[in-house]
């Protein structure tokens, strides 16, 4: 479990990470907070020729809040995120699902940005950031552009984010009134990777539900809210009948289907504001 | 009455300001010299396949490479290990010309450091010939199935077939019976430190140094040293004085001792090896997978007169030393705590494509007991009765200890009813069940389960041979015992140092000795130093030298304290001619000695200790110098297998009584234990938050083994648990807070009256458990580990 060898280098400025990256290609990583890569370099999984920590990037630690959006720079941990003074008033969702990340001492490395890049299926912050149709700020040597929740994530573990280009900031739209938000997952221990993980929107016209870990990516079904308990429960096996739902060593497809009723169930009504 | 001042005392652990200060030494922290190279292993990516060809050219050429050593080379230095079966099957220490099991190494690479290492390790270009694999024991003894070991022409490695009593008759004069097939799956027990070992060869006197956090037991150094063909004084063992964990796994280091040893003689300068986490998931050691067919034949009150087992054994792709001893350990009493004195048990072996098995913490036990305490609650539902009564109506009585077994333990002591009065009186039992009727009319899934286990310690070094006919045994000269050696030494200061042969893996034995040891001499345990760490040149030693069996207890401490009562006996006969007073009259207490009588007449312990040293002229006429004592000690009660296969597997036998009670979410089908209860008797205690720091641990272990843990392979061999994203264990959060209760009866058969603890948990909790969720979601049959997903597939079928 040692890393292939590799070369190394921190920059102080996102200029010069872009330019690394544009002369690297798919040859260079980024690392932010390791979480993932590191276990992928230790296991030989990736042989990269060349690191580009941007953890300390200066100007890229934030959280900043105007006209209704928060962004989150590229260097934001998951710790400080969690932290923010406002998250529970601007982002309730997320506010709810942050602690589902891992444990303390993986938020404290670990980023928001490089969450979302990782793009794993059954992780939460891209369930969130469907969720809330969340968009992602693009940078590379060529400029910035920006792409949307339903254009970023591609695959399993892939992102239509180019060899060149880098993440540098994510956006999610401020909570609106009248919206109801659940967040909720199961996984076998607390901390684990999600088998099913979950993220409700409840509007007074439409019902928004992302679910993690039962495709390559999170899966979107929006339907016009039910009336009660019964038609909520008709709804939600209908669409898991016509949801292809994978199964693996760590799950059933069976089970994951008996999740996406049970934990749907739970957390749409939870999302209305329903109580027995 | 002094002794008892100290024994039975939770003192604080000596071992510990080390641990918690970051000062420990374990064998990666030790030096090793400056010219040291590091190795690293070439692992298979198949199940099953021949190596056709191996291409090291490249990996070879890489700076700072020393040597890429293959089974070719391995086959002209070492030889195969020896197995406890007839069966001719071909064990080097790395896969010779074939792969057996993904993870199974095929080269050795010898480098600078660990990393350039593992770079030349993927230079390597490897082609192998795949064949068919076969991972399921019931598979494996199909006629079309493929096969291993091509000399042993089958994967059935051993089939024999036991009967004690008359089981025939039983079953045809049953009012009832009762049969139940289970399965136990592989799973290991994932100490925090994995394998570390270093070698070096002397090419002058032919000798394999070697530091190695090998466990014992030490049967193995026998094993290792033909396989390296020196006489075992060319081959030196020694263990660091602290361990990162073991409960058994690290008896598996053996095959990369001699593989590292090999190395060392290869590149001609020490090698080092430190095993990775993912090299031990994949390559190190699991528990035996099990099918056990059982079958009860019972009487209309529930008493149970025979059973009649068929016990599939799995050990994984070779018979690796010692086993097939998982089937044999508890051969003796496979009729668990009940006396029922008839059965018949038919005992196969089969090979598999997956990692060999051995000791994993229950040995055996969890195996067993799965099947007996599923199969018991079986019967207590087909006959309507309560499962606690049932159990009752079936365990040996108080006044029948010591109790023969029909397959030949002899149970030392016990009162198993009276375990179980205390457990249903200080746990509630009472109120659990009233707990389960509200949360059932709540419309909760909530269930009641219970296990009643021995639990067997200081393994019989001859129960292995169980496994051969009586003729093969008769040939082969018996086997049996369990020496164990201590010394006591008193040095010029007098003071004491003792030096054991347990091998400690962080339970706390030197502590424990320096109990014993003080309490006899009556100084305070601070004083005494204990040496734990072992070296096969200085300490003394036998083949049941080891941490294995929860030998600690019953036999190290014994033997000890038998040691210490030499050393007493001789200062005590020393001091009674300084102090001018009968022997009887003397007494040790505070670092004096002194006569009862009168305290003021008294000697220091460590003039009279320190004067062999000084002044053997002065020692009462006749006395030899009392400078160091060892004693070496087996309990006449382990003898060797006799005609009929009867056998007494284990010196002691605790008893442990569990209930518990668990809900399973109706959403998420997890499991929740609500509360859960162990009653033990382990005889006398000598440092009860050591016992239960064992205990605690071995509950953690068994809630791993119910509720999560399984080595997983696919049809075709490959390996799904290679990593703790895939292996789940229980973490603090998982693990409740057990309620522990204690009974004590001393056993006849160890000095100290103590018996082992280390291991009942994992034997009697994924039972308890498993009986609980059975009676949760009203299931027939459940299989390990319950995990959410197979239980929500098992409630679907229900339904």
């Amino acid at each position: 479990m040692k890393p292939p060898l590799f070369d190394y280098v921190r920059p102080n400025d996102i200029g010069e990470v872009v330019n690394l990256l544009s002369e690297s290609g798919s040859d260079a990583r980024l690392l932010a907070g390791g979480q993932s890569l590191m276990a992928m370099l230790n296991m030989r999984l990736l042989h990269p020729s060349l690191i580009i920590d941007i953890s300390g990037l200066p100007d890229h630690n934030f959280i900043r809040c105007e006209n209704n959006v928060v962004e989150i720079g590229c260097a934001t941990t998951q710790r400080q995120f969690q932290s923010w003074a406002e998250l529970s008033d601007k982002l309730p969702l997320l506010s709810q699902a942050l602690p589902w990340i891992g444990h303390p001492q993986t938020r404290n490395k670990g980023t928001v940005c490089g969450s979302v890049a990782h793009a794993d299926p059954s992780a939460e912050l891209p369930v969130c950031f469907a969720a809330l149709e969340g968009v992602a700020v693009l940078y590379s040597s060529r400029g910035e552009r920006l792409l949307g929740w339903d254009e970023l994530q591609t695959g399993m573990l892939e992102t239509a984010c180019e060899p060149d280009e880098m993440i540098r900031a994510i956006q999610f739209p401020v909570s609106e009134t009248g919206t109801g938000y659940a967040f909720g997952e199961v996984a076998y221990r607390h901390g684990d990777f999600a088998i099913v993980s979950m993220a409700v929107l409840s509007k007074p016209q439409k019902t928004r539900m992302v679910v993690g870990g039962i495709s390559d990516k999170p899966k979107i079904f929006e339907w016009f809210p039910t009336k009660n308990s019964a038609d909520l429960s008709e709804m939600l096996s209908e669409l898991c009948g016509q949801t292809e739902i994978f199964g693996d060593h760590h799950a059933t497809a069976f089970y994951r289907r008996s999740l996406f009723r049970s934990l749907g169930f739970r957390l749409v009504r939870e999302a209305s504001g329903w109580v027995e | 009455m002094l002794f008892r001042n100290v024994l039975g005392q939770s003192i604080e652990r000596v071992e510990d300001t080390a641990l918690l200060s970051g000062k420990g030494r374990f064998a990666d922290d030790l030096p090793v010299r400056s010219d040291t190279l590091h190795a690293v292993f070439v692992r298979s990516p198949h199940a099953h396949a021949l190596i056709a060809r191996i291409n090291y050219e490249a990996a070879l050429a890489l700076d700072g490479i020393e040597a890429v050593i293959t089974g070719e080379q391995v086959k002209s230095l070492t030889k195969p290990f020896i197995a406890g079966v007839k069966e001719p099957i071909e064990h080097y220490c790395i896969a010779a010309d074939k792969v057996r099991y993904v993870g199974e190494p095929v080269a050795i690479v010898v480098g600078q450091d660990r990393y350039i290492t593992e770079d030349a390790c993927e230079k390597i270009e490897i082609e192998y010939q795949p064949l068919p694999a076969v991972v399921d024991s019931r598979k494996a003894l199909a006629s079309d199935a493929p096969v291993l070991h091509e000399k042993a022409k089958s994967n059935l490695v051993s089939d024999r077939t036991f009967v004690y009593g008359s089981p025939d008759s039983s079953f045809l004069s049953a009012d009832k019976t009762v049969t139940l097939t289970v399965r136990y799956p592989r799973n290991t027990c994932t100490p925090i430190e994995c394998f570390v070992v270093v070698a070096e060869y002397d090419p002058i006197d032919g000798q394999y140094d070697v530091l190695a956090n090998f466990q014992g037991p030490f049967t193995l150094h026998s094993v290792m040293a033909l396989s390296l063909e020196v006489n075992a004084n060319k081959l030196r063992i020694r263990t660091p004085p602290d361990s990162g964990g073991s409960f058994g796994v690290k008896q598996a280091v053996f095959p990369y001792i001699v593989a590292i040893s090999a190395a060392s003689r290869v590149v001609g300068r020490p090698v080092k090896w430190v095993e990775d986490r993912l090299e031990h998931l994949v390559g190190a050691n699991a528990s035996t997978a099990r099918v056990t067919k059982i079958k009860a034949a019972v009487t209309q009150e529930g008493v149970v007169t025979a059973f009649d087992m068929d016990q599939l054994e799995d050990c994984g792709a070779y018979l690796r030393a010692p086993e097939p001893a998982s089937l044999y350990r508890m051969h003796g009493n496979l009729s668990g705590a009940y006396k029922l004195q008839n059965l018949r048990v038919r005992n196969r072996v089969a090979l598999t494509n997956t990692v060999p098995s051995g000791l994993n913490r229950g040995f055996g036990g969890p195996q067993l007991y799965f099947a007996i305490e599923r199969l018991m609650d079986r019967i207590a539902i087909e006959l309507e009765l309560d499962p606690v009564e049932l159990r009752k109506r079936n365990l040996v009585s108080a006044h029948q200890f010591p109790y023969r077994c029909p397959a030949g333990a002899v149970l030392d002591s016990g009162d198993y009813h009276r375990s179980i009065e205390v457990a249903e009186k200080e746990g509630s039992l009472h109120d659990l069940l009233e707990r389960r009727k509200a949360a059932r009319n709540a419309g909760r899934l909530y269930g009641f389960g219970c296990s009643a286990i021995v639990e067997p310690s200081m393994s019989n070094m001859g129960y292995i041979t169980t496994v051969l006919t009586p003729a093969e045994r008769a040939r082969a000269g018996p086997k049996n015992g369990a020496s164990t050696v201590v010394s006591i030494a008193l040095d010029p200061l007098g003071s004491v140092n003792v030096t054991i042969d347990s091998v400690p893996q962080g339970q706390g034995h030197r502590t424990a000795i320096s109990q014993v040891v003080g309490g006899v001499l009556g100084l305070s345990p601070r004083e005494i130093a204990v040496e734990s760490s072992f070296d096969s040149h200085i300490t003394g030693w036998s083949i049941a030298a080891g941490n294995y069996s929860s030998r600690f207890g019953p036999a190290v401490a014994g033997t000890a304290y038998l040691a210490a009562e030499r050393i007493r006996k001789k200062l005590t006969l020393i001091a009674s001619q300084k102090l001018n007073a009968a022997m009887d009259q003397i007494e040790f207490s505070g670092g004096k000695i002194f006569t009862a009588n009168n305290p003021s007449n008294y000697v220091s312990f460590r003039r009279i200790a320190g004067s062999s040293h000084w002044s053997p002229a002065t020692l009462p006429e006749g006395m030899d110098p009392v400078i160091t004592e060892t004693v070496v000690w087996t309990p006449p009660e382990l003898e060797a297998p006799d005609i009929l296969d009867r056998i007494n597997g284990s010196a002691a036998y605790g008893f442990i009584f569990d209930f518990c009670g668990v809900e399973v979410n109706r959403e998420t089908h997890q499991v929740r234990i609500d509360r859960y209860v162990t009653t033990h008797d382990a005889g006398v205690l000598i440092n009860p938050a050591l016992v239960d720091g064992q205990i605690r641990g071995g509950f953690a272990h068994g809630i791993g083994m119910a509720l999560y843990e399984e080595f997983n392979y696919d049809e075709a061999g490959q390996f799904l648990s290679g990593t703790f994203g895939d292996y789940l264990i229980p973490t603090v959060n998982e693990v409740p807070d057990p309620i522990i209760l204690h009974t004590h009866s001393p056993s006849p058969f160890t000095p100290l009256g103590t018996k082992g603890v280390g291991e009942g948990n994992s034997m009697s909790t994924p039972v308890c458990i498993a009986n609980a969720v059975a009676d949760a979601l009203d299931l027939k049959n459940v299989e390990l580990p319950l995990t959410p997903d197979r239980l929500a597939l098992l409630m679907s079928s229900r339904d």
